[in-house]
């Protein structure tokens, strides 16, 4: 489904579905340089059982006109104008990375429209070593073997894919290659200056549920621990078997935990 | 920091696609010999329904054997993914039917399977899909040949039978002009001397019978997508880009982006053409795969061996390996398969078709027969078998004369196999005489 927000148009992944405001919501948050599609299976299963589903591609990824914002906190606001777009009041937010990152913020600023938020791979500060942010600043192809090696558990490359037939790291070059030159450099910056988490994290008023991989080189579990911390009452879960890419490593655990959370 | 590494193909042709099986601690692919699936329950099983999960419904879809043969395929090729089917030619239909409707058109290589040539040419024109064929020495040809209603470029890596090299950077870069994938079926080549994604095609297919297999026991084909190629941008595909009545409405680029090709030929193909492949053959073929590093090299070694020894013999007219000076596509092929142009090629022979018949008859290690890419060195005599009702003129147009010999060279002692060639071009000399 397409929006308007701001004379631009916004691509969401609605599973087919025209928006109902009498309807639960789940907003969908990708992570950097990614898109809606990365949470194919989990946004279907959700907009086929009772919920308006949202899974946005951020401006400048996907089907959604650029440019990328550069801040965490504007993706956040942006996130809300969406919601405004779409005649929506209160979600419930699952980010995963980045888009984790989003969903933390938006709830911060914006308590009135988070009912619950989900925050998948996940880790605080999430800082960016210089040579991947460089690497991506120039556009080279070694950001985007950074992105995917480590955006993946370390057996992913010898192992077996829950989705028949398909090679996540050819997927997830191929995702990277769709993209425009300085959208992944963007994203990697906003992640690496988001410097509000904590005090974020503190005002967060509404359930927040960790879903973290314990095989993850990117964020790995422990990055988060700060931040579990700090938001009151928040559940932890970690998946043993996976890395980064939760939904596409452990696509079946991911959604039995949401469905738990959001239920 | 160092950028780190992905693993090389050696280790992927061992690995990719397969862990230790959980419930046994298999370490070689289990052959999953089940046409279904049990569901753990009413909600599960309308999840698998439904795309909600991921997960094997019926065999015919998707196996778990199959799977792993896929999945290695695709780490192989640099692909997002990958769908075995029955056969080579299955897999070139599925491509096909995945993105052409009645009424459009192809433009393909006229360099190619004789079995390809008649799925084109005649049988799927019965469907309302035309094809014109071009010559693949000349990129432009494929640009002069497009058309609006044209949906396809296709070709073969080395062409049949005279190993046209496709310059694919070149045909990608038209096709690509004109919004439309470069298939290509890189069957002679292998992962191991060619990365056809990396030069700029699309999608890519195997007759993994040949070379992958290697061993000559089973048919199977595989379709591997590089998920580079922007279905929504080119606008020509509503296939894959509009919503589907014959998937409930489903659009499969806003579904799953780079897997839209994979998914509609996986959903739709294999669901309703049913040209799938058995876990068996998957198993079989993965065989193949474990040792597919090992076995090109020495395909190319001998084959380099073979190729020099009949060029310089006084009863061989001509060898067209691109290998050699004498092809016309040599310096094409040191650019795009600096590991080697394959271990299939064509000689022509002196004296005709009775020195042909003499040649094959004497012949003692390689085997006659009508397949390519085994173990085992293989030849066939198109004049007196594939290409029997032809005349020589009609061979002509075909790029075959009546002394062509096609050999596929295998791993055996090469000294071998000149000593064979070498005795049974003694015999069609005396034939000649």
């Amino acid at each position: 489904m397409n929006f308007t927000v701001g004379g631009k148009q916004v691509f969401a992944y609605t599973a087919a579905h025209a928006i109902d405001a009498a309807l639960p919501t789940v907003v969908f948050v990708h992570g950097a340089g990614l898109d809606h599609s990365w949470f194919g299976l989990q946004s279907r299963y959700f907009g086929y059982h009772g919920r308006n589903v949202l899974a946005l591609d951020l401006p400048g990824h996907g089907r959604s006109d650029g440019p990328p914002l550069d801040s965490v906190g504007a993706m956040a606001d942006w996130v809300v104008e969406v919601l405004d777009g779409a005649g929506l009041g209160k979600a419930a937010l699952v980010g995963h990375s980045m888009g984790a990152l989003i969903a933390l913020e938006c709830a911060a600023r914006h308590p009135a429209r988070a009912e619950r938020i989900a925050l998948i791979g996940v880790g605080y500060p999430m800082k960016v070593s210089q040579a991947f942010l460089e690497a991506a600043r120039a556009n080279e192809q070694d950001a985007y073997d950074m992105s995917t090696i480590w955006g993946h558990g370390p057996r992913v490359p010898l192992g077996r894919n829950p989705n028949p037939g398909m090679w996540m790291y050819g997927d997830n070059l191929a995702r990277l290659a769709r993209l425009a030159p300085g959208v992944l450099y963007t994203d990697l910056k906003a992640c690496n200056d988001y410097a509000a988490g904590l005090e974020s994290a503190a005002r967060v008023k509404c359930p927040a549920l960790f879903l973290l991989g314990r095989r993850d080189m990117m964020t790995p579990p422990g990055a988060a621990a700060a931040l579990a911390q700090a938001i009151a009452g928040s559940r932890t879960l970690q998946i043993g078997s996976s890395g980064h890419a939760l939904m596409a490593e452990a696509p079946d655990a991911v959604l039995d935990a949401l469905i738990e959370f959001l239920a | 920091m160092a950028a780190p590494k992905y693993p090389a193909l050696d280790t992927l042709a061992l690995h990719a696609g397969q862990s230790p099986d959980p419930a046994t601690g298999s370490r070689a692919v289990p052959i999953y010999a089940t046409t279904s699936y049990v569901f753990r329950d009413t909600e599960h099983a309308a999840s698998l329904f439904n795309m909600e999960r991921a997960g094997h419904v019926y065999s015919r879809i998707s196996n778990p054997t199959v799977a792993v043969l896929e999945e290695r395929v695709a780490a192989l090729e640099g692909g997002v993914g990958a769908i075995a089917t029955a056969s080579g030619q299955a897999a070139l239909h599925l491509a096909v039917a995945t993105l052409l409707d009645a009424g459009q058109h192809v433009v393909a290589s006229n360099s190619l399977y004789g079995g390809s040539h008649n799925l084109l040419g005649y049988t799927l024109r019965r469907f309302g899909i035309e094809t014109t064929f071009v010559s693949p020495r000349e990129p432009r040809n494929f640009e002069r040949a497009i058309r609006d209603n044209t949906r396809l470029v296709f070709g073969e890596t080395l062409g049949n039978p005279g190993l046209d090299v496709l310059d694919i950077p070149a045909v990608a870069g038209i096709a690509h002009a004109a919004g439309l994938p470069l298939l290509v079926d890189s069957t002679f080549t292998t992962p191991w001397l060619m990365k056809p994604f990396e030069l700029g095609a699309d999608l890519l297919y195997h007759s993994a019978t040949k070379f992958l297999g290697g061993h000559g026991v089973a048919i199977g084909g595989v379709l591997v997508d590089s998920g580079r190629f922007d279905w929504e941008k080119s606008g020509k595909f509503p296939q894959l880009t509009a919503p589907y009545d014959g998937f409930h409405g489903m659009d499969f680029e806003e579904e799953s982006g780079t897997r839209a090709f994979l998914l509609r030929a996986r959903r739709e193909g294999l669901r309703d053409f049913g040209a799938c492949m058995a876990p068996m053959t998957a198993f079989h073929i993965l065989q193949g795969i474990e040792t597919l590093h090992l076995r090109m090299p020495r395909h190319v070694e001998n084959a380099r061996k073979v190729a020099a020894f009949l060029a310089a013999h006084p009863m061989v007219e001509s060898v067209g390996y691109p290998e050699l000076p004498s092809h016309p596509d040599h310096a094409l092929a040191r650019r795009l398969l600096p590991r080697g142009a394959g271990a299939v090629f064509s000689f022509n022979m002196k004296g005709g078709r009775p020195a042909g018949r003499a040649f094959i008859e004497a012949l003692r290690i390689f085997s006659h027969l009508a397949n390519v890419g085994d173990a085992k060195s293989l030849v066939i005599h198109p004049a007196s078998t594939t290409h029997y009702r032809m005349s020589d003129d009609d061979l002509r147009k075909a790029g075959i004369t009546a002394g062509t010999v096609r050999l596929s060279i295998g791993l055996e002692d090469a000294q071998d196999l000149i000593d064979d060639l070498s005795r049974a071009l003694a015999a069609a000399k005396k034939t000649a005489q």
